[in-house]
């Protein structure tokens, strides 16, 4: 069996910035980490694989400075890792990026399941899993916290408003993994040291074969109009004056705006 | 750390790996360890999967074939989060050195590949209830019985008693001739005759696990003696020569995050009008400590590297890495809870754990005081007379 997990780098909190023109994220200049939720997901790929023997792929499309993630999650157990990076790629919102890890998905599999993280701390919409196995017409199971290998697929148990579903899912198949379902590893020293000299392999959006016209901000039919932080003013009227006099000001204040 | 060491591009990667250890597995939950006296087998899966229990032990026994500056790098970023994991993490590095130092090519074949994988943690027994500073005058002992050994008598104070599965274990092959009749064994969890005794209630490192060990007819394969019998207590001289850097080193890691927790504590805590920082007293506190930490660090690092080159006469280093750092630990820590006050001895914050943990590594592995025996009797090969005039 061959498993895909799509990471993501995201700016380590506190170090992000936006770009004033497109307003999307400045990715270059921010700290990366590894998306805390996709941790979650390579762990669950990684004891599955422990379980049945099956090959890790892991995908991130990011910037090249993205690499060393990827090395990290060779690091906690992938067996391959491949970096999607092009210019093209710039200012993708998640159709477009799911669009680029569907290609990826045909040219490194056959894959008999993709996982992928919850959510992103950074774009917050959840919605990469599903539209990627929507492109690759897929079905999908989300917020999966317990998956284990039974005859015929997967018995899968995941979370929902209500409660738990359990339910046994056929391959092919994409997961998104439930944050907190299991306790991703730390990298392995030894792994890490393999691929201390090794560049990570790159693939571009020729090497996919991509639409131009899909990719990146053409191909995000998700426009940021603004990006900003709310501020809130908080409106200071001194009352002076004896105090008699201010509280009868204070209580016909309140009174006016319907306060008491 | 004010000074660079220029580490290797590998021991940069070893350090973030340990430090991220410490961050995300270790520091959330250090103060609830220490509160509830617990082991947390979490933090040793973690530093297992790294593949940091293998960072000292020969490739061909599974490890990644580092050393003990290395070694001492993973213990001292540890410490800072918790020097009770820290020294779980250690102990089973101590116990593991008297198989690596007198274990056989069979030895070392089965047992060091389980230690580096950090499926089988390790300890190593020396101390007895009669037997302290004054290691020689053990009295467990070890008849041999044809294909056995049969072990009798009490073990105290072990770290990773319970917790270990391999035990490195010192006892008296010929009981007339004191030391030199001392052998080492190889005990394992579960060897008939071989109970673990009850778990010490401690002052700090209360992260870790400290037991008494029993042996009570215990009888082993006469395949689990390492070296040959009568080298016990050269084993055990040489473990712990060894071993006392890391010691040291954890002592700098404790102390570095004592600095690091209190000076932040002092630049942020306004008192007349202004961060008490700002105060001499307080600000040349933090100089000294700071000035402290970096001299242990530099002496812990230099006797590690010297142990690194292969030096024969290493004691010396060895025993003032550990003295000077660890009696510099318990200063930081005392003054770091001073300059912290009222916060400082709340058990909310982790100086006052740092303080209680520091004591013991003035302790263990050999108290202090043995340390400065043990450089005074080294001293006189060191020191030449020097003539002026």
């Amino acid at each position: 069996m061959r498993f895909m997990v799509c990471l993501k780098p995201v700016p380590e909190p506190g170090t992000v910035r936006v770009d004033p023109e497109t307003h999307t994220l400045k990715r270059e200049s921010a700290t990366l980490i590894l998306n805390p939720a996709d941790r979650y997901a390579l762990e669950a790929a990684v004891e599955l694989k422990e379980k049945t023997g099956a090959e890790v792929v892991a995908v991130m499309m990011g910037p090249p400075n993205a690499a060393p993630l990827l090395k990290e999650a060779y690091a906690c157990g992938a067996d391959e890792v491949y970096l999607l990076s092009d210019r093209a790629f710039a200012g993708a919102d998640t159709l477009a990026t799911s669009y680029v890890l569907s290609l990826a998905a045909q040219k490194l599999g056959a894959f008999d399941l993709i996982f992928c993280g919850k959510v992103s701390i950074d774009g917050e919409t959840a919605q990469v899993g599903p539209e990627l196995a929507a492109w690759l017409d897929w079905p999908s199971v989300i917020w999966v916290k317990e998956l284990s290998p039974v005859e015929g697929g997967f018995e899968v148990v995941r979370v929902t408003d209500e409660g738990e579903e359990r339910l046994v899912a056929k391959t092919p198949i994409l997961f998104t993994i439930e944050p907190e379902s299991n306790d991703p590893r730390p990298p392995s020293v030894k792994r890490l040291l393999e691929m201390l000299e090794k560049d990570v392999p790159t693939l571009t959006a020729e090497d996919l074969g991509a639409d131009p016209a899909r990719l990146g901000l053409e191909g995000s039919p998700t426009r940021v109009l603004d990006v900003f932080t709310p501020t809130y003013e908080g409106k200071k009227e001194l009352l002076e004056g004896a105090a008699e006099e201010v509280v009868e000001k204070l209580v016909s204040i309140l009174k006016e705006r319907g306060l008491i | 750390m004010v000074v660079d060491y220029f580490f290797s591009p590998e021991q940069k990667l070893i350090v973030e790996v340990a430090d991220r250890i410490g961050r995300e597995y270790i520091a959330p939950y250090a103060l609830k360890w220490d509160e509830e006296e617990v082991c947390d087998p979490r933090p040793l899966r973690a530093l297992a999967l790294a593949d940091l229990f293998g960072l000292f032990i020969p490739k061909e026994y599974g490890g990644l074939g580092f050393g003990t500056f290395e070694n001492c790098l993973v213990i001292e970023t540890l410490s800072k989060y918790c020097a009770g994991v820290s020294t779980t993490f250690a102990a089973s590095g101590l116990g593991a050195y008297p198989i690596l130092i007198a274990g056989s090519k069979e030895q070392k074949e089965k047992y060091l590949p389980q230690i580096a994988s950090g499926k089988k943690l390790c300890a190593f027994a020396l101390t007895e209830p009669q037997a302290g500073s004054d290691a020689a005058a053990i009295k467990t002992t070890a008849r041999k019985e044809g294909d056995y050994y049969v072990l009798n008598g009490i073990k105290q104070w072990i770290t990773n008693g319970g917790v270990a599965d391999i035990y490195t274990v010192i006892a008296l092959t010929d009981p007339k001739k004191g030391a030199r009749g001392a052998s080492a064994f190889i005990v394992r969890k579960g060897d008939p005759g071989f109970v673990i005794g009850k778990k010490e209630k401690k002052m700090g490192l209360r992260a870790s696990t400290t037991t008494e060990l029993f042996f009570s007819n215990c009888r082993i394969p006469k395949d689990r003696l390492l070296g040959r019998e009568g080298m016990g207590f050269i084993i055990a001289m040489k473990t712990l020569d060894l071993s006392r850097p890391g010691v040291g080193a954890q002592a700098v890691g404790l102390a570095q995050g004592a600095l690091q927790v209190s000076l932040n504590h002092a630049r942020q805590r306004i008192q007349f009008g202004q961060p008490v920082y700002n105060f001499q007293a307080v600000s040349h506190t933090f100089a000294e400590m700071a000035m402290r930490i970096e001299a242990a660090r530099a002496l812990v690092y230099s006797a590690a590297r010297y142990i690194d080159s292969g030096a024969k006469g290493i004691s010396a280093a060895s025993a003032m890495a550990k003295a000077f750092a660890s009696d510099m630990a318990m200063w930081v820590t005392e003054r770091a809870v001073q300059m912290m006050g009222g916060f400082g001895y709340m058990r909310d914050f982790p100086v006052e754990k740092m303080m209680r943990d520091a004591k013991c590594l003035q302790i263990y592995e050999g108290t202090n005081e043995i340390q400065r025996n043990v450089i005074a009797r080294e001293l006189p090969k060191f020191v030449k007379p020097l003539e002026i005039g």
